[in-house]
């Protein structure tokens, strides 16, 4: 335990939390009953979206000027610090879900609905003809027939630019702590750019997807998980994007020394955390 | 041996000179960072919850009463059954677990506050966007959610309008958990005092570290367990439908891998809050204190690789029905070690049996019955005939009323006169504990025969041959909810005024907490106390 403050920091109120829980009430609410067929809905939740952004703006504001007048001890910065280690956690537990149901659906439901072992009768009475087969759309041919995005392609390119951009971050962590700014600066600029993009190549995928492999949503339990997955990849991918564009401008204005870096390490965290969940997805639902 | 932690009252100050004392009116409670006030916060809103949830099992019971239909439809008995279980569950017992926390563990640590106090208000003031929309799923078309608390597809996807706000209200009560769990973790493990070593925290620190670990574990899969029912409802994805290649049965698994952590995550803080009773009032240290650690942290670790005997009826491979089996059996082995320990720690003690010991006994005596039909359900071939009867009910009602909600209580009446600053009145708070005890058991013990005789759960009705214990069921829960009024009186009145309690309140308890002052200053320790 680092013990080289003297007095305990404590903030002072703040009125952005309760800001934040009517963002998301309204977000969500609104969300909801867009969802039960009430056009309004759309609208609230969209409102309700931008005060959210008005909400992370200033708290992160506030937090940012905080830090830049020196409030914050070395006792703060580890909770910080720890903090953001502990959330990424609990963003790799979302993420398993989702992998576990890509492989139970994969290794046992398939098999199952093909008449593996006890399930002989399942399969004769239920789905009868029903191959075992990977991809798969299911018995009822949910969507119907379509092609898996091959491995080769776009997404083989999306791998060596999230890849590079994990080197890019990485250098301009160096950089920053050699005391190095115009590399700093490159370094999260490249990262910036690598990000973007991976999404716009991301979208190009999905229209491709959508247009000419017919593979969609909809697409029996091939296309859910292949979706999900990607999908929840792609929004953590443009968090993280702009989590660096906010850093890249806070570079520009001097902010950061190579002792207190922070907010650069916790998107540097961010960032690589994004990058292993690209290669599992790359390995076990590109590829494999 | 237990630790020894004790420093005097002069290292600790309460002058609060800087910008931030306590501020006046609503802001006070608003904009908060004040880990006692957004525990007090907590506290209120579960108690709030409490009564909700159990206004809507009273209802229950009431249709319950005789057989035949009386007051309230199917549809309707199966909305209060379903609410009952996620208001208890995420409004009651956990939010006072997680105010308890606030309250206590900075005390207990020797820190000034929670590590992050700003994310600690946020975690409190996402509660209530959680449950207006879940409770504004009464005043929908198609009533609220009715599949069960468990919101086991296909039957959840036939739920109405409430359904979006279902799975987006355990999203924000999922985001609170989370956030609260992340802070947890890091008070303890940054703010703790020089010389507070991990094996010199408190007990109650203790279970509450293990227990935020389950639930920065476990409450992300369940987001995104409702995550994937609300695509299969509006997108057209095929997780849980098998004419696309998915599975129902898939949703259980991801739902239990959620849900068996879930219910160690509403009893290990109480296990923590009977380990720092029972020693003050046996007047000796904790027995075995150490292997209490080792035995919280193994249930943690078995809580994750136990799910499936949720499911035991529902068609997995012989190897998976073994492998369940025995693994959770095994959770009987850490969960011995504590009771044996407890009662060690009370033999030749010089007891005495104030509320909260009385409340913290019954724990141990009561949760350890729930232990033993939890044993029995373990039983793969047994469970084929318990399953989703009445029987299950009991089981897991002992085990959250005398256990989670009894810890609870226990750990209210342990500390309220440090939070208030005055004694609780003995005499009201007895009254209150022997009327809790006695109806919890004429509510549930019958509950058992009635599973083992084929009693199904979530149904309205029933055959006549279940009549008698019913009513005793019904009369019991009547009783039990009506006692919990003179609960709140008694908070009420010691809030309000008493007897000045001292800083030590009992006779030589343990613990940072009992080093300042009764009431506990708004900022505790403003410098880190020094101990001994």
């Amino acid at each position: 335990m680092d013990h080289t403050h003297d007095k305990y920091y404590i903030p002072h109120g703040s009125h952005w939390p309760v800001v934040g829980s009517c963002a998301l009430f309204m977000m969500l609410g609104g969300f909801a009953v867009y969802l039960n067929g009430a056009a309004i809905g759309g609208t609230v939740s969209l409102i309700g979206l931008a005060l959210l952004v008005v909400m992370l703006a200033g708290w992160f504001g506030t937090v940012i000027a905080e830090s830049m007048s020196d409030c914050y001890n070395s006792q703060v910065d580890k909770s910080f610090r720890m903090g953001m280690m502990w959330f990424i956690f609990s963003e790799v537990m979302f993420f398993a879900a989702f992998f576990g149901a890509l492989f139970y659906a994969r290794q046992l439901v398939i098999p199952w609905l093909g008449g593996e072992g006890t399930k002989f009768m399942t399969n004769l009475m239920l789905w009868p003809g029903f191959e075992a087969l990977w991809p798969s759309n299911g018995p009822a041919h949910a969507g119907g027939e379509f092609e898996t995005m091959a491995a080769a392609g776009l997404p083989a390119i999306n791998t060596a630019i999230l890849l590079s951009s994990s080197v890019t971050i990485t250098i301009a962590h160096h950089a920053l702590k050699n005391g190095n700014r115009l590399l700093l600066n490159l370094g999260v600029l490249v990262t910036v750019i690598l990000g973007f993009s991976f999404i716009f190549l991301q979208a190009t995928e999905y229209m491709h997807a959508y247009s000419e492999l017919n593979l969609k949503l909809s697409t029996g339990i091939y296309g859910s998980t292949f979706f999900v997955l990607t999908g929840f990849h792609g929004l953590h991918v443009t968090i993280g994007a702009i989590f660096l564009t906010v850093i890249w401008f806070r570079v520009l204005r001097g902010h950061f020394t190579p002792q207190k870096h922070f907010a650069f390490e916790a998107a540097a965290w961010y960032w690589h955390f994004v990058d292993v969940v690209w290669l599992c997805l790359y390995f076990f639902v590109y590829w494999l | 041996m237990g630790p020894e932690y004790e420093a005097t009252a002069d290292q600790y100050q309460a002058d609060d000179h800087d910008h931030h004392g306590a501020p006046s009116g609503i802001k006070r409670w608003l904009f908060s960072t004040n880990h006692k006030d957004i525990g007090t916060m907590y506290l209120v809103f579960s108690l709030l919850m409490f009564f909700v949830g159990g206004t809507m099992i009273m209802i229950v019971r009431a249709e319950l009463f005789q057989p035949g239909l009386q007051f309230v439809d199917p549809a309707f008995f199966n909305q209060m059954t379903t609410m009952h279980g996620l208001v208890m569950v995420f409004g009651a017992i956990m939010p006072a677990f997680v105010g308890l926390a606030n309250w206590m563990i900075p005390m207990m640590v020797g820190a000034p506050d929670m590590a992050l106090p700003r994310m600690n208000n946020w975690s409190f003031w996402l509660l209530p966007v959680g449950f207006t929309f879940l409770v504004a799923t009464l005043f929908m078309p198609g009533g609220a959610p009715a599949a069960g608390w468990t919101m086991y597809p296909p039957l959840v996807l036939q739920t109405g309008d409430a359904f979006p706000f279902l799975v987006f209200a355990v999203h924000i009560l999922g985001a609170s958990s989370i956030m609260g769990a992340i802070n947890i973790i890091v008070t303890i493990m940054n703010m703790r005092a020089p010389k507070m070593t991990l094996l010199k925290m408190p007990l109650f620190v203790w279970t509450w570290f293990i227990t935020a670990f389950l639930l920065l574990a476990a409450m992300p899969v369940f987001a995104g367990a409702v995550t994937m029912l609300l695509f299969d409802q509006y997108f057209g994805t095929h997780f849980f439908n098998a004419a696309g290649g998915g599975d129902p049965v898939m949703f259980q698994h991801i739902f239990w891998f959620f849900g068996h952590p879930e219910v160690y995550i509403m009893i290990l803080p109480a296990f923590g809050i009977v380990s720092e009773i029972i020693p003050t009032f046996a007047r000796k240290p904790l027995f075995g204190y150490n292997s209490m650690v080792y035995a919280t942290a193994s249930i943690a670790v078995l809580s994750f690789i136990v799910w499936a005997h949720h499911m035991f009826t529902v068609g997995m491979p012989l190897a998976a029905e073994l492998f369940f089996m025995f693994s959770t059996m095994l959770i009987a082995v850490p969960t011995g070690v504590k009771v044996f320990n407890w009662i060690a720690t009370m033999w030749r003690g010089s007891m005495t049996f104030e509320t909260p010991m009385l409340f913290s006994l019954a724990f141990v005596f009561l949760f350890t019955i729930g232990g033993f039909s939890g044993l029995m359900l373990a039983i793969t071939p047994v469970d084929f005939q318990y399953h989703d009867t009445y029987f299950v009910v009991a089981h897991f009602h002992y085990v959250l009323v005398p256990g989670s909600l009894f810890g609870i209580m226990a750990g209210v009446y342990y500390w309220l006169p440090k939070w208030t600053g005055h004694v609780v009145d003995e005499k009201l708070a007895k009254t209150h504990f022997w009327l809790s005890a006695i109806f919890v058991n004429i509510t549930f013990f019958p509950q058992h025969f009635l599973g083992l005789a084929g009693m199904p759960r979530r149904i309205p009705d029933y055959s006549t041959q279940f009549a008698d214990f019913n009513m005793m069921s019904s009369l019991g829960a009547f009783g039990f909810g009506l006692s919990q009024l003179l609960f709140v009186y008694i908070v009420y009145r010691t809030v309000k005024g008493g007897e000045k309690a001292s800083s030590e309140v009992w006779d030589n308890p343990k613990g940072l907490e009992w080093t300042v002052p009764s009431p506990a200053p708004h900022h505790t320790f403003e410098t880190a106390p020094e101990l001994r």
